[in-house]
């Protein structure tokens, strides 16, 4: 029967400092695996439709005679799905999740067809 | 013959980490009968394969719950792909047990730290959460996410570990074992822990087995029955025993659960210098027709999937008993004859994990 | 891992479960199917071999509860009566449809439309 017995641990924490991480104040490192929001090339897709039928939530909505792909943000469980089986592999999954907000927020990409850049 | 009083034990309690009720018969603070009443996170998961074909619906048995996430995405793969005659490589079965033993270690640590909780060893459940820190960050970097890893697919494994970062995992196995050991002396030898869980809840082996009881409730019991034994996934090839103790009480299932964390870190490191290279997956096409029953071994106790395919992408009927549904009628017998600040301990020895039970 | 399916009638099912307690046979589960007819399927086990005894029947007949030979099946048996409908009496500890408290009554009951 012991009764001390969590002093070695109690003094080695004492000399440690905090072993949790600082934030806000340190960024949190992220690995190169972590998942995070759905990014599109938008100028590659052919709209085939595979990913919106695919999506486990139906967050992805393609709109093929106005060539616009859009997702609704809060409903993604980030899950990659959609971007393995996209034929133009135009869909890849950024490190960072997504933003917090109060309503419900659904971005969309339009394809134009003079310049390159996204909308 | 004290007064009778109903007092309940309600959703909301400090000690619990997910809501259960339960309407105690007290005789003068001796407990005389526990009524249940669950169904406070029903949410119909069940229902869903009408909607989801079936490998969307991966995604949804992996959020059963929370602690045991992977192994309910693995037990739903391995009855599909036994239905439809897949055999997956052999480096996947290896990939899939050393997850689903980092898995278990993550389960009993965030259980020990519970525990430390609930008799208001405030410091003792800090340390046991803060090693499970280190498991979570190797989840991270090997899948992608802490808690929900989406990383089981049918035919396979999406991801791959390569060769250093499966070498820096056996060196943190090293490294935990050692801090293990003082934090497992502490719950072991510490009196404050003896007097609080020593004689407290005794399930004879009998009782044990009339009373269908699973995982480490059992074996605290003396009944040696672990799924693990019968060789699914890699566990064939590797070399363990299950783990008993004699006596019933709390502290015994203590023992046997502190006892499985140095096993599965032994099962980790003879995994990683038994596996073969090879591919992470195989092709599936076509639609499931049949049936299957699947039993895996999850942190909690032995856990049946039943799977019912009729040809058509949807499925017909998809079973999940968890271990937590098995052992609730044991919680109720030991609860006969305890006294009422008993009653938080006891309900955290059977490892309640709610979100399971009622899907 | 040896799995064996056999049908049985709503009759014997008392029988065969006395049977299989005596030879020292667990109960794991008991599973439900809407599929042409309700289908009740009893699992029992044994040093890691798995027997399932399986009943068809539809939500008018009466089926006797096994609560007195295996005390646990209260909370299988509760829950089936719930969620499908089908008619079990004699249950060791009746909750009278309010296991889960669903708002909906018995949502596995209906046909499904797709098969």
């Amino acid at each position: 029967m012991s009764i001390f017995s969590m002093t070695k641990t109690l003094c080695k924490s004492i000399l440690h400092g905090p072993y949790t991480v600082q934030y806000p104040l340190k960024p949190k490192e992220k690995y190169e695996r972590t998942r995070g929001r759905i990014e599109i090339e938008i100028n590659d897709c052919i709209f085939c439709g595979m990913c919106s039928r695919r999506c486990p939530t139906g967050a992805i909505t393609i709109n093929k005679p106005n060539q616009t792909w859009s997702i609704e943000r809060l409903s993604c469980i980030q899950c990659n799905y959609c971007g393995e089986v996209c034929p133009k592999k135009c869909l890849h999954m950024a490190n960072e999740y997504t933003t917090p907000s109060y309503d419900k927020v659904r971005d969309e990409y339009a394809r134009v067809s003079d310049n390159q850049e996204n909308n | 013959m004290g007064k009778r009083t109903i007092i309940p034990f309600g959703p909301q309690h400090p000690v619990l980490p997910e809501p259960i009720h339960l309407d105690l018969v007290l005789d003068d603070e001796t407990v005389v009968e526990a009524i249940p009443q669950i169904g406070y996170i029903h949410r119909g998961l069940e229902k869903l394969v009408e909607k989801k074909d079936y490998q969307q619906y991966t995604y949804v048995a992996e959020r059963i719950c929370g602690i045991c996430s992977f192994m309910h995405g693995m037990g739903y793969c391995m009855a599909v792909e036994e239905i439809m005659n897949v055999e997956i490589p052999e480096r996947a079965k290896f990939l899939r047990t050393i997850w689903a033993e980092l898995s278990r270690l993550h389960s009993h640590l965030l259980w020990l730290g519970l525990l430390a909780d609930a008799f208001g060893f405030e410091s003792l459940f800090m340390h046991s959460w803060r090693l499970r820190e280190s498991i979570l960050d190797i989840f991270e970097e090997t899948t992608g996410g802490r808690v929900i890893f989406s990383v089981c697919d049918i035919g396979g494994v999406r991801k791959d570990i390569s060769n250093e970062t499966l070498q820096k995992i056996a060196a943190i196995m090293d490294r935990m074992e050692k801090e293990t050991k003082e934090i497992a002396d502490v719950f072991l030898n510490d009196s404050s822990v003896k007097l609080r869980t020593k004689g407290v809840g005794v399930l004879t082996k009998q009782q044990a087995f009339d009373l269908g009881a699973v995982g480490p409730m059992a074996k605290a019991s003396g009944l040696s029955h672990d799924m693990r034994t019968t060789g699914y996934a890699a566990y064939c090839k590797l070399n363990f025993q299950p783990i008993t103790a004699t006596e019933g009480d709390s502290y015994a299932r203590t023992v046997v659960r502190i006892g499985e964390v140095f096993q599965s870190y032994d099962l980790i490191k003879q995994a990683i210098a038994l596996i073969p290279e090879g591919d992470i997956k195989v092709k599936v096409t076509g639609n499931p027709n049949g049936e299957s029953f699947m039993r895996g071994e999850q942190p909690r106790g032995e856990v049946l999937y039943y799977v019912k395919a009729n040809g058509t992408k949807f499925l017909d009927r998809v079973r999940v008993r968890t271990p937590t549904f098995a052992n609730l009628p044991a919680l109720l017998e030991t609860l006969k004859g305890c006294s009422l600040s008993d009653v938080p301990i006891l309900i955290l020895t059977i490892d309640p994990c709610i979100s399971c039970t009622e899907r | 891992m040896d799995q064996s399916v056999r049908v049985i009638t709503s009759g014997e099912l008392l029988g065969e479960s006395l049977t299989l307690k005596n030879k020292g046979y667990r109960l794991v589960a008991i599973s439900c199917t809407n599929k042409d007819g309700m289908e009740l399927t009893y699992s029992f086990n044994k040093d890691y071999e798995l027997v399932n005894l399986r009943v068809i029947t539809d939500t008018t007949e009466e089926i006797s509860s096994i609560s007195f030979i295996y005390s646990y099946a209260f909370l299988y048996e509760n829950e089936i009566k719930e969620l499908f409908g089908v008619n079990i009496v004699n249950m060791a500890m009746d909750f009278k449809e309010k296991f889960y408290r669903i708002s909906a009554t018995t949502p596995f009951k209906t046909e499904k439309e797709e098969n």
